[in-house]
């Protein structure tokens, strides 16, 4: 390689450091490298080499650009952490954090010890879920009793009818995703909401109301997989949709709610 | 109890349909702009990062990179597909679409005249 760099994926504690290195036999990172463990002092970072002509400042402004680029890192970054986080708790770096070499690594762990060691306290022994919840979209069949030669008063009428029924169930919706979002926090440590996915991006016809990453004990995981199918019970409007075990992304930086 | 494994590549499990791997809309949400910085000696512009996820909730991509990534619900939107604009039964859809639009017109017309 023309000029190595490291890809840092996760921080983890360095006690931890074998069963890591054993999860981590076979995986491959970004651009295909192997994965390793770096050690200091009480942490370890999970590290990769990459070639600095694509990873470097030039190359990632470039590189970031491209969506196809982007999934391929995103897939990989997301393969390792998941890889490490079967088998003990890591603080999760955000994408294309790149390090010129093994010092430099250290030296910045050094540099946010603290941020680092609140997180994996955190997060110890503890994974995100996704919770999603759809919304069909009213109105959508009323198409079909239009076909009739529409005239005048009786169609403004159901038009007004129909604008009616949607605004009232876009409401139910928004107010049913508000009650599985507050269910689901009480049970979760942390919880965060995200923008609901675009229909674009979800794939699906059906309007995303609620998209919300509730952070849970390890343990308590079949309690919430519980509780999302109680609420999609009570809930039949809604079609929810739940994801993970995650890695707790949502919760290794910022400020969750 | 049984042990469950944290991955992010789990399968969702969506009720009352089938299950599908984890959407790279997922992923990206998650590892894009969450997760700690750690400030490396390769200077990633913040800027750059958030045009970017702003750029994927848009959806900024070719059609081609859509249907990669399993995204293919233009195929049957009649505004956006040929073969399903051609179906008989979707002119008359798109038809019926048109009328209601004039009528919405109309009445915000009215309805602004009678402020």
């Amino acid at each position: 390689m023309a000029e190595p760099g490291r890809y840092v994926y996760a921080v983890c504690r360095a006690g931890d450091r074998a069963e890591v290195t054993d999860a981590l036999t076979g995986v491959r990172g970004v651009a295909d490298a192997p994965v390793g463990v770096l050690d200091h002092a009480t942490l370890c970072a999970v590290v990769s080499e990459v070639d600095l002509a694509e990873y470097g400042e030039d190359g990632l402004r470039r590189n970031l650009e491209d969506l196809g680029w982007v999934e391929r890192v995103a897939r990989a970054h997301d393969h390792v952490v998941g890889a490490v986080s079967t088998v003990t708790t890591c603080a999760p770096l955000r994408l294309v954090t790149i390090c010129s070499d093994d010092d430099s690594v250290r030296a910045k762990v050094d540099a946010q010890r603290d941020e680092l060691e609140r997180t994996l306290t955190l997060l110890d022994g503890r994974v995100e879920h996704g919770v999603k919840a759809y919304a069909a979209e009213p109105g959508a069949t009323a198409a079909a009793g239009v076909a009739d030669e529409p005239t005048g008063t009786a169609y403004l009428m159901r038009r007004r009818q129909e604008t009616a029924t949607r605004e009232a169930a876009d409401q139910a919706a928004a107010d049913a995703a508000d009650e599985v979002h507050t269910q689901l926090r009480e049970l979760a440590i942390a919880s965060r909401r995200y923008p609901p996915q675009d229909k674009r991006l979800s794939g699906r016809r059906e309007r995303m109301v609620l998209n919300g990453a509730y952070l849970v004990d390890r343990s308590a995981t079949p309690e919430l997989e519980q509780a999302v199918a109680v609420l999609a019970e009570r809930h039949p409007q809604l079609e929810l949709e739940l994801t993970g075990p995650w890695p707790p992304y949502s919760f290794a930086g910022g400020e969750p709610s | 109890m049984t042990e469950v494994s944290a991955r992010g590549s789990s399968r969702p499990t969506r009720y009352g349909a089938p299950t599908q791997p984890a959407t790279l809309a997922d992923i990206l949400e998650r590892v894009l702009d969450k997760g700690i910085v750690i400030a490396g000696d390769i200077k990633v512009n913040l800027l750059d990062i958030e045009l970017l996820t702003v750029k994927i909730r848009l959806l900024v991509a070719s059609v081609d990179k859509a249907a990669e990534m399993g995204i293919d619900w233009w195929r049957d939107d009649p505004s956006l597909s040929s073969s399903a604009r051609e179906d008989g039964s979707r002119k008359l859809e798109r038809e019926n679409e048109r009328l209601r639009r004039q009528v919405e017109e109309l009445e915000a017309q009215r309805d602004g005249g009678d402020g």
